[in-house]
């Protein structure tokens, strides 16, 4: 069990063992970025598939299904088809800045993925400051959406890179907040140190999850909202909105350098995917003791995929929001939340020592009130409507 | 490892140089993007990892996107400057010259600055926490205030007159 357990990490320290010692930095380096790349960009094949699948079963329709069983090598088809296709550059484009665009957002997603755990003693590095370099990566993105928008000449691309950032930079504040509740309850910016804070298990059976806690609770539902924003998912794809500005900042680029975009997108997603596995649903840690005979790696990727599932469901069940709800969405509520959520995790942590008979399920009620009722006020003033004008259809009539 | 500081410093240089002058201002910010990555890793190269992390975070995911957040905002066709007049020039290089004059001297004429250091500085996450909320916590406490004022000023700028709306959208 526990060679399973250690299959690839025991496999990498072979491969390098065969290199001499001066070497064999440069090649762990280079095994466990390569392992990231291929890994992730397999997930990621494996993910347009389901997406298409999923989302065509919710609508009631087949989806892919004529290249291989099921549709099951549509991935290497559509791989196929951007590589052959014309790589086209409008003519008053920005070249360079046009062409920098794709790689400056696939990029930082890539290299987000390095500090996630996703097995004991599995994760590429281990920063002191790991969520500091997610976080920093999550902005460097930002910059290739602006230069993708900027670099086609085009309105709508302009129009779709602005939505971009300016949803990205309100909703990177409720993200980073959220996460820092984790922070405070474990001490440590390090994504390992966090993994292994919520090791254990409650009465020998539950995991210690931060997700188990009032404010684990808050927090990961806070997050998950902030991070579907952040990933410019169903409910928030006003950046890409089809149906309004046509892929926004992604409009004037065809072939391969769409789909470095799409891979961007899609590793954005695993590793925002990743880092809430990692700090509220305990990483790669199994959720009840009898089960953790099962490899921790497979506990990662798995609940890897019911998040990449989750994703399908919200994009094929909810409506996408207007620009001004989702401002307000972000500033009357989520940051508030966040806020509260902050205040939450202090009484946590203060209240600690309360080892009386009842005095855990005490606390408990004590902090999740303190989120419970700034919720019910909150979601009432947002979901006031507000006093609008009533508009004159001037020609339509 | 020793190529590596003079490939990210000459990167550094030649990022900042153009950031001062390219015609386009879009070229210029993205220039400048490609300077405040090179300190970065300077920092990197220097032991202080989260300085360099929160360099990225704040310079580039914040700082830079404002800049050119404003300039999509302002200009839709990417703003022809005319490079730079000769009076503006001539006073940035002096002011340019007087820091870093400054800062030279300051190496090389005070005190503090000529006891040894170790080789790598204690950096480290725990250190920086224990000084910003301990010795250094009244100036911390100063400019979460001084950005608290901010950004209650920007609010009230950006707020609606209520009595100035009265033609429908």
């Amino acid at each position: 069990m526990n060679a399973l357990d250690q299959l690839f990490v025991s496999l990498k320290q072979w491969l390098v063992g065969l290199f001499p010692t001066s070497l064999q930095l440069g090649v762990s380096v280079f095994v466990s970025a390569a392992a990231i790349v291929g890994v992730y960009a397999g997930l990621f094949a494996i993910t347009t598939w389901l997406e298409r699948k999923g989302l065509a079963r919710l609508q009631n329709r087949m989806g892919p299904n004529r290249v291989g069983p099921f549709g099951l090598l549509q991935p290497m088809a559509d791989g196929i088809k951007a590589l052959i296709k014309e790589d086209i550059i409008p003519q008053r484009a920005d070249r360079l800045v046009h062409t920098l665009a794709p790689i400056v957002a696939v990029v930082p997603a890539i290299l987000a993925l390095a500090v996630i755990p996703v097995g004991q003693n599995m994760v590429a590095v281990d920063l002191a400051a790991g969520m500091v370099f997610f976080f920093a990566m999550g902005g460097v993105k930002e910059i290739g959406v602006f230069m993708a928008g900027w670099g086609s000449r085009n309105t709508y691309s302009l129009l779709g890179s602005m939505r971009g950032i300016a949803q990205m930079i309100s909703y990177e504040m409720p993200l980073v907040l959220s996460a820092l509740v984790v922070v405070m309850a474990v001490g440590s910016l390090s994504l390992v140190d966090i993994v292994n804070a919520q090791a254990g298990y409650h009465a020998g059976i539950l995991a210690r999850w931060n997700v188990f806690t009032p404010w684990g609770l808050g927090g990961f539902l806070l997050f998950m909202v902030a991070a579907t924003a952040e990933s410019n998912r169903t409910p928030f794809d006003l950046p890409e909105g089809e149906s309004e500005i046509i892929a926004g900042h992604m409009l004037e680029y065809s072939g391969f350098k769409y789909a470095l975009f799409f891979l961007g997108e899609y590793m954005g997603l695993f590793a925002v995917s990743g880092l809430a596995i990692t700090l509220f649903l305990g990483g790669w840690h199994a959720p009840f003791s009898f089960l953790a005979w099962i490899p921790s790696w497979m506990w990662f990727f798995g609940k890897l995929v019911c998040f990449i599932a989750l994703f399908i469901w919200l994009r094929g069940t909810l409506p996408r929001l207007r620009a001004d709800q989702l401002m307000e969405f972000a500033y009357k509520f989520m940051v508030p939340m966040v806020l509260v959520n902050l205040v939450a995790v202090a009484l946590w942590h203060f209240t600690a020592g309360w080892t009386f008979l009842g005095g855990g399920l005490l606390r408990w009620v004590l902090c999740a009130a303190l989120l419970f009722l700034p919720f019910l006020g909150l979601a009432r003033l947002v979901s006031k409507r507000p006093h609008r004008i009533q508009r004159v259809y001037r020609f339509a009539e | 490892m020793g190529f590596v500081f003079p490939l990210i410093a000459t990167l550094t240089v030649l990022g900042a140089v153009g950031a001062m002058s390219f015609r386009k201002s879009i070229h210029a910010a993205l220039s400048l993007v490609v300077a405040l990555l090179g300190i970065a890793v300077t920092y990197l190269g220097l032991g202080a990892e989260f300085i360099a992390l929160v360099q990225v975070l704040v310079y580039v995911g914040a700082v830079a996107i404002l800049v050119v957040f404003v300039m999509q905002l302002t200009r839709s066709e990417g703003g022809q400057g005319e490079g730079m007049a000769v009076r503006p020039a001539a006073l940035g290089v002096g002011t340019a010259g007087l820091v870093c004059g400054g800062l030279i001297s300051c190496v090389v004429l005070l005190p503090d600055f000529r006891t040894p250091w170790p080789e790598k500085a204690d950096v480290g996450l725990a250190r920086l926490g224990e000084a910003l909320t301990g010795d250094y916590v009244v100036a911390l406490e100063g400019i979460g205030l001084l950005l608290t004022v901010a950004i209650i000023g920007a609010v009230l700028i950006a707020l609606k007159r209520p009595n100035k709306e009265e033609t429908p959208e």
